[in-house]
């Protein structure tokens, strides 16, 4: 899924002496980055460790207020509990326990869910995180980028697509999720309104309960995927304006290129700002996205940070955040890799450091 | 140029981002071809490799009860000692108690045991023949001592101090004898015998000490109507457990083969699955049920019940108190409290805000189950009414200086948020000027626990069979700078009501005359005292759908039974017989 990378000119690679080099740029300029990554890694997840640990409250207690319990009871089993999560250890122990955990790919055990792994409740709800978002991401970034560059060069589609756009990007989002839930749900009955899949099946590797997967999974999808598509149409209208009255494009015309080739030239060079908007969002999609997945009872990953704060489940909380430093680090890593090889201008800046 | 300078300072965020969406798509994509389906492995996995495998693809939705408004977390262990979010039907479907406390009679039906009697400082128990745990070992007097020595020895066991002056449970055959000590905890004991599961010793005894409490126990071996079937993030199903001992024994049955209890969703989401017939039976609160009930006349249309066919609609389940800080000024003054006991109509909070699906408190605020307990000459004498001309002449008494007070209730709990600025208008029209604040749950609990706040409204003391425990909650010393164990937390120092409570808990059951005395005497306290202001009984909020299964419990039928699958009820009281009563709205074909 989506665009190939585009092939640039000048993208062949160096040969001889001048290879070389460029190797010993590109691995200092990784080991660089990699140092950046693993600070910046170790510093987000101290944080992430800190937030929930400096948050009001005691979340064995709120644990425990569930028990309805006689005094002694209380006494005893918060004793147990608190043993149980090391919630009654120093910060610092407990700040080292994490790290111990954490290298060793333990996030300890949900407070919520008791006795259930954070692992093991993540990957539960990753794939419905990735499936509802990625495509929504992807496939709004692409429509909204070709509605915006068409209606860049035609002056009726302009002038209808532009209010829509506006009026899409305008929504606030609580609002369509309740609006078309109501109307396609309640109203008209075309879809169901909330859960991953219907609650009288089982999950298998059948037709029917894939089916039933996408027909949970269209109506939050389309909510996510419209209020994306009128942000992305008005920026690459916007910049596609821009592009074709910048100098290059004058310079292109006066060299006698068609108006084709201008306009390929313009778009592409429209898409970088759009890509980095791409990027940003694609990184934090391990995130979930709150408000769709509560407002449509979506078992990913956004739900599960709903109830990891209201529960305050220190270790749920801390092991979603765990996987989003992970994500947003990777995004850019791969951002940074990607770069060199795609962008002809960075890897003459690396020549023209290095020579 | 400065176009240009942006487009080349992002080039790199972009180039990259287009590698990104390709291996997150994939990610995502390549487990199956179209890309919505790759949230299938996930849940798959979790269901056959952790869970028993399910016999079928689906429920037969003719043969299967839904139910929800119980599980707020994806069903991770079937653990009865882990109360606080063991799977639904833990306690009640797999595990049973030794009675079940009906509220609604006030009185304690026979369950795992047949009988049980005080002779003197000790309690024989007969346990009940012919019943087999679900792997097929028989019940014995063994495993009912097992399960009292268990919570006698292993310190986090919840019922730890429901057996704290038991010396010692021995059986014999199926005749378990209970010694006390000299001086019985008999309202703490009572508590015990329809409360505590009953577990297997030959499982149980296996297991680590802290693996006996906090363990998850997928496999759970019980004596209970339905088997573990299956489950998975979004719920848990059981299947009926054709040995049974009740069917042969009461003759009771279910007609569902599968009970499928699924994790709530927001109040919307449950609403819809409700009237949409995909859950039968609800224990969410639904604001507004009554109009799908009682609207038009009883002819809105959607087949819905409750327990009550118009207002209160629901049973009662516990008391929700305006709850003063004593422990500051000017909440410290006792004519301050009474200022705001007179102040507040209650009675508007259950009609606008309700709509009348609750009820008002009686100034006790003990519950309907122990109107018995109530003196109601201590109540004529001392008790409260709505009264804002009287209200202000204790206002002027009451050393208030004009100084805001905060009243907080949980963020997003949204008819206590609706009574709050019910209640903040009530105080302002006598002159209390009142700052609202809705901290997160956590936090709140932080505060009250902590003494850190001015008023609150709080709803701790659940339905019980006594009103010793909600004295207890009243009175509970000393006070700590945590009063963790949520008692007390009006922070409200009256040793002698305290040594009236304790009192209580150690006159036997059967010295009724003396129990009222004592109650008496509280309540009188109580009323003239006012540590908290009861202002109305939150429901047992139950409604169920007629388009599937009929014959829900029902005021005024042979059910009338609590039908309620939270913890404390199914197990406890007398959901189990509400279940059994429920028949198909159309006979099999």
């Amino acid at each position: 899924m989506g665009p190939a990378a585009p092939h640039l000119p000048g993208g062949a690679a160096g040969r001889g002496p001048v290879r070389q080099a460029r190797e010993f740029v590109v691995r200092r300029y990784l080991i660089r980055k990699l140092t950046t990554y693993v600070l910046a890694f170790f510093v987000g997840a101290t944080i992430d460790w800190g937030i929930p640990h400096l948050m009001p409250g005691n979340p064995v207690q709120l644990f425990l207020s569930k028990f309805d319990l006689e005094p002694g009871g209380y006494a005893a089993l918060y004793k147990t509990m608190s043993e149980a999560f090391g919630t009654n250890l120093p910060l610092w122990d407990q700040y080292w326990h994490f790290w111990d955990g954490l290298v060793h790919g333990d996030l300890g055990v949900s407070i919520f869910d008791f006795p259930a792994r954070v692992t093991t409740l993540i990957f539960n709800a990753i794939p419905y995180t990735l499936a509802l978002l990625v495509p929504a991401i992807v496939l709004s970034y692409l429509a909204g980028n070709r509605l915006g560059a068409a209606a860049a060069r035609r002056k009726a589609l302009d002038n209808t697509l532009l209010p829509a756009g506006y009026i899409f990007q305008a929504i606030p989002y609580p609002w369509l999720a309740l609006v078309l839930p109501y109307l396609l749900g309640e109203v008209w009955h075309v879809f169901p309104i909330s859960g991953g899949y219907d609650e009288t099946l089982l999950p298998a590797f059948s037709w029917t309960f894939i089916s039933s997967l996408l027909y949970h999974w269209f109506l939050p999808f389309l909510t996510v995927f419209i209020v994306s598509l009128g942000g992305w149409a008005i920026g690459m209208r916007n910049l596609v304006i821009y592009e074709l009255e910048n100098d290059s494009s004058r310079y292109m015309r006066a060299l006698g290129a068609s108006e084709r080739l201008v306009r390929r030239y313009a778009y592409r060079s429209a898409s970088l700002p759009q890509l980095s908007g791409l990027a940003l969002q694609l990184g934090v999609v391990v995130g979930g996205n709150i408000v769709t997945e509560i407002a449509f009872h979506y078992p990913g990953l956004g739900l599960l940070i709903y109830n990891a704060i209201t529960d305050e489940d220190y270790f749920l909380l801390q092991g979603i955040f765990i996987f989003i430093i992970i994500g947003v680090l990777l995004a850019n890593f791969v951002i940074d890799l990607v770069y060199i090889s795609v962008d002809p201008r960075t890897r003459l800046s690396m020549q023209g450091a290095f020579s | 140029m400065r176009g240009m300078t942006k487009a080349g300072g992002t080039a790199r965020w972009a180039a990259g981002a287009v590698a990104v969406a390709m291996i997150l798509a994939t990610a995502s994509a390549c487990t199956s071809s179209p890309s919505s389906s790759s949230a299938k492995p996930g849940t798959t996995s979790a269901a056959s490799s952790a869970a028993p495998a399910g016999t079928l693809s689906g429920f037969p939705r003719a043969d299967t009860l839904y139910t929800s408004g119980t599980a707020y977390a994806p069903p991770s262990n079937w653990n009865p000692f882990n109360l606080g979010n063991y799977a639904t039907g833990t306690q009640g479907l797999v595990y049973e108690p030794l009675f079940l406390y009906d509220p609604i009679k006030n009185k304690y039906d026979p369950w795992l045991a047949t009988s049980g009697t005080w002779s003197g400082d000790t309690y024989t128990i007969q346990v009940r023949n012919g019943v087999k745990w679900s792997d097929g070992t028989p019940l014995t007097g063994a495993d009912v001592a097992y399960s009292i020595n268990l919570a006698m020895t292993n310190k986090s066991d919840p019922y730890n101090s429901n057996v704290s002056t038991v010396t010692s449970a021995t059986a014999s055959g199926n005749t378990v004898t209970v010694r006390f000590g000299s001086s019985p905890g008999y309202a703490e004991w009572q508590d015990y015998l329809w409360k505590a599961p009953v577990v297997p010793q030959h499982i149980w005894s296996k297991l680590s000490a802290a693996q006996q409490i906090t363990g998850a126990n997928t496999n759970p071996v019980g004596t209970g109507p339905m088997l573990l079937d299956t489950y998975n993030p979004t719920e848990v199903a059981y299947k009926d457990n054709p040995g049974w001992w009740a069917i042969s024994q009461l003759g009771l049955s279910f007609k569902f083969k599968y009970l499928v209890d699924v994790v709530n969703g927001s109040n919307n989401v449950e609403l819809s699955a409700l009237t949409a017939a995909q859950i039968d039976w609800s224990n969410n609160f639904l604001p507004g049920i009554n109009e799908l009930v009682s609207g038009l006349g009883g002819n809105a249309g959607y087949g819905i019940k409750t327990y009550y066919p118009s207002s209160p609609y629901m049973l009662s389940a516990n008391t929700v108190w305006l709850e003063p800080n004593t422990a500051k000024a000017p909440m410290s003054n006792v004519n301050f409290r009474k200022a705001l006991a007179y102040a507040i109509n209650p009675a508007q909070i259950v009609s606008v805000d309700y709509s009348g699906i609750t009820r008002a408190a009686n100034p006790t605020g003990l519950l309907p189950n122990l109107s018995s307990f109530i003196d109601p000459s201590v109540v004529s004498k001392y008790g409260f009414s709505y009264n804002p001309a009287l209200a202000k002449q204790y206002l002027a008494k009451s050393g208030y200086n004009g100084q805001a007070i905060t009243l907080e209730v949980p963020d997003g709990w949204t008819d206590w948020m609706e009574a709050t600025s019910i209640i903040a208008q009530d105080l302002a029209a006598i002159g209390i000027k009142i700052s609202l604040i809705y901290p997160q749950d956590a936090a709140r609990n932080a505060d009250l626990t902590s003494g850190n706040y001015d008023l609150a409204l709080d709803n701790n003391a659940s339905l019980d069979s006594s009103p010793w425990s909600y004295f207890e909650r009243v009175y509970n010393l000393p006070i700590q700078t945590q009063q963790t164990a949520q008692l007390n937390w009006e922070r409200f120092s009256d040793p002698a009501a305290w040594k009236l409570v304790q009192e209580a808990g150690a006159t036997p059951p059967t010295d009724t005359a003396q129990l009222d005395s004592i109650y008496s005497q509280l309540e009188a306290d109580y009323l003239q005292q006012l540590p908290q202001i009861p202002l109305w009984y939150n429901g047992a909020w139950f409604q169920g759908n007629t388009q599937y299964w009929t014959d829900y419990a029902a005021n005024g039928t042979s059910d009338e039974n609590t039908p309620v699958m939270w913890g404390g009820y199914l197990g406890a009281m007398t959901t189990v017989y509400a279940l059994a009563a429920l028949i198909p709205a159309k006979p099999a074909a």
